[in-house]
């Protein structure tokens, strides 16, 4: 067994820095890169890009990436692992397949995780129809059905284990957590059992620090972000981590940002619910157990993590389609920039009362004054200038365009000292809602498939 | 003396669906236990009226000297549907900075 492995996070969310992982890959020894491709969002992306063309669905930046990072991969038996699969994993295994090939590279496996898209079991799956009720409203599933973009179950570590245990250098996967990504080289390298809770829950922890890149290395740091060097080279973290369970976050010497106590605990509070009980399909975790300390410059040490058993469900994600939303900007100068921009939105709220168009919501904000703080932004006397912001949502298509259509004439029809309409007229858009629900373990079995170069 | 707990704290805001969550973290460990005492979920409700039309839930960190706070129905539907220049709540660990608290003018800040 190894002493410990390194393992580096190289993206935080689909459209983080291109340069991240090439700078994991290049600037320092590592063992494992891992990516992180999927929001919520990008799920229902992918899907109408797969539908478009059946070859797609899956984080497309990733091939030209494999291009250039894939040669020294290999060279340095740096193994990858990511979500980037999206609805399509097995297509995005055939792209880098064929990058693989174009580089000459003689032998390679890519481990391919399916078995989370429920898209097409939807039927079988709700029979009893008590199933796959909304985990927060308690509503169910039946008023939604018809309008499913896509429904995917998140699966967790194990089987990316098991690709890895089978020998894949490289593994892709549809909807796994993103912690899992991070866990499961752990648990292949030091063959901690499905029950070993404590140290499921240190990697599931090590998981949620990699999770967003450079947000626990620097990156979105409130303390004192004046202080974080050279942010334009941030370097993302890397977790070195022990068979016991230790973990030492840490990044490559010669990039930028920064790992102190500090940063990591931005991170480790950043989007979680009850600190107690962090659930994930491989174990839940307990946030109050573990202990922080700076070991040295740029890392800190995680230990003592606690976890527990595992819930018999997995979380399934379902995105439908929600109607339609638009919204539209126009900057308003000096003097009496916020009276004009106020006036502006009441003289557009009375032509769309006056064309009888209905919203679900029509909502005004006033950027540079409100728009981040609301009823806490406190008063400014005198702004240089104020950008209007109007969205408006509703289930029908024509109002949201015709939306659209109205903003523009203000230019010429309303108060003056007006610009900054070049984008055009703002288009509706597709509102895409979420449908979080639970589904029992025994319902659906990943799989796990190895293609060989 | 009065102070803006952003003398005291630091803080990261994020998303859950419709619900937002605020980590308030003490800048140094001894001050835990004040805000621990000060910022409460009531507080934190009162601040965020018009923002958080739900509840605020609180939950203490005490290992790393930080609060977690979730603020319900506070990003107008969440996701995409929500019309919101901060649909995901980026700002609001810094919204939560701006509370003004009372403390023991012996403390050193």
């Amino acid at each position: 067994m190894k002493q410990f492995i390194r393992i580096a996070s190289g993206q935080g969310f689909w459209g983080d820095l291109l340069t991240a992982p090439i700078d994991q890959v290049e600037k320092g020894p590592i063992d494992y890169l891992v990516m992180d491709y999927l929001a919520e969002v990008t799920m229902s992306i992918l899907q109408k890009q797969k539908r478009r063309d059946a070859r797609l669905g899956y984080a497309r930046d990733l091939i030209p990436l494999l291009e250039k990072i894939l040669p020294l991969c290999v060279e340095r038996n740096i193994k990858v692992v990511t979500n980037g699969g999206g609805v399509n994993p097995r297509s995005c295994s055939d792209a880098i397949l064929d990058v693989a090939r174009k580089l000459g590279i003689k032998s390679l496996a890519v481990g391919v995780v399916t078995g989370d898209d429920i898209l097409g079991r939807l039927a079988e799956l709700t029979k009893s129809g008590d199933d796959l009720r909304n985990m927060e409203t308690g509503d169910s599933v039946s008023s939604i059905i018809d309008k499913l973009e896509t429904a995917n179950v998140y699966f967790g570590a194990q089987p990316i284990a098991q690709a890895l245990a089978e020998g894949a250098q490289i593994v892709v996967t549809g909807r796994t957590t993103d912690t899992g990504l991070t866990l499961a080289p752990m648990i292949h390298e030091f063959g901690w059992s499905k029950s070993d809770w404590d140290r499921l829950a240190a990697g599931t922890i090590a998981g949620h620090i990699l999770e967003c890149g450079a947000q626990s290395s620097g990156g979105n740091f409130s303390a004192d972000w004046r202080s974080v060097p050279d942010l334009a080279h941030v370097g993302f973290p890397i977790a070195e981590a022990y068979p016991d369970g230790t973990v030492i976050i840490t990044k490559h010497e010669n990039a930028g940002g920064a790992v102190t106590l500090q940063t990591v605990k931005e991170q480790l509070v950043y989007e979680i619910g009850d600190p107690r009980n962090y659930i994930t399909p491989d174990c839940v975790a307990d946030f109050t157990s573990l202990r922080l300390t700076q070991e040295g410059k740029d890392r800190v040490k995680v230990d003592r993590v606690k976890g527990s058993e595992a819930t018999r469900f997995y979380k399934v994600s379902m995105a439908y389609l929600d109607g339609f939303a638009a919204f539209g900007t126009l900057t308003y100068c000096w003097p009496d920039a916020l009276e004009k921009a106020r006036a502006a939105d009441h003289i557009l709220r009375t032509r769309l009362a006056d064309l009888h168009l209905h919203f679900e919501e029509i909502r005004t904000e006033f950027l540079g004054y409100d728009s981040c703080h609301g009823p806490l932004a406190h008063p400014v006397e005198e702004p240089n200038e104020i950008v209007l912001r109007i969205g408006v949502r509703g289930p029908d298509q024509h109002a949201v365009e015709r939306f659209g259509m109205e903003l523009a004439p203000l230019i010429l029809t309303g108060p003056p000292g007006v610009t900054g309409f070049a984008g055009g007229r703002p288009k509706p858009k597709e509102v895409i809602s979420y449908w979080p629900a639970l589904l029992p373990k025994s319902a659906v079995t990943p799989s796990v498939t190895i293609n060989r170069l | 003396m009065r102070i803006q707990l952003r003398k005291i704290c630091h803080a990261r805001s994020g998303d859950k669906g419709d619900t937002a969550n605020i980590g308030l973290i003490a800048l140094k460990e001894e001050w835990y236990p004040l805000i621990e005492r000060v910022v409460t979920a009531e507080k934190v409700q009162t601040h965020f009226q018009g923002i958080a039309l739900g509840p605020v839930e609180r939950f203490e960190m005490p290992n790393i000297g930080a609060l977690n706070f979730l603020l319900h129905e506070a990003l107008g539907g969440g996701g995409t549907k929500s019309l919101k220049n901060d649909a995901q709540g980026k700002t609001l660990g810094a919204a939560l900075l701006r509370m003004e608290i009372d403390i023991d003018d012996s403390i050193q800040l």
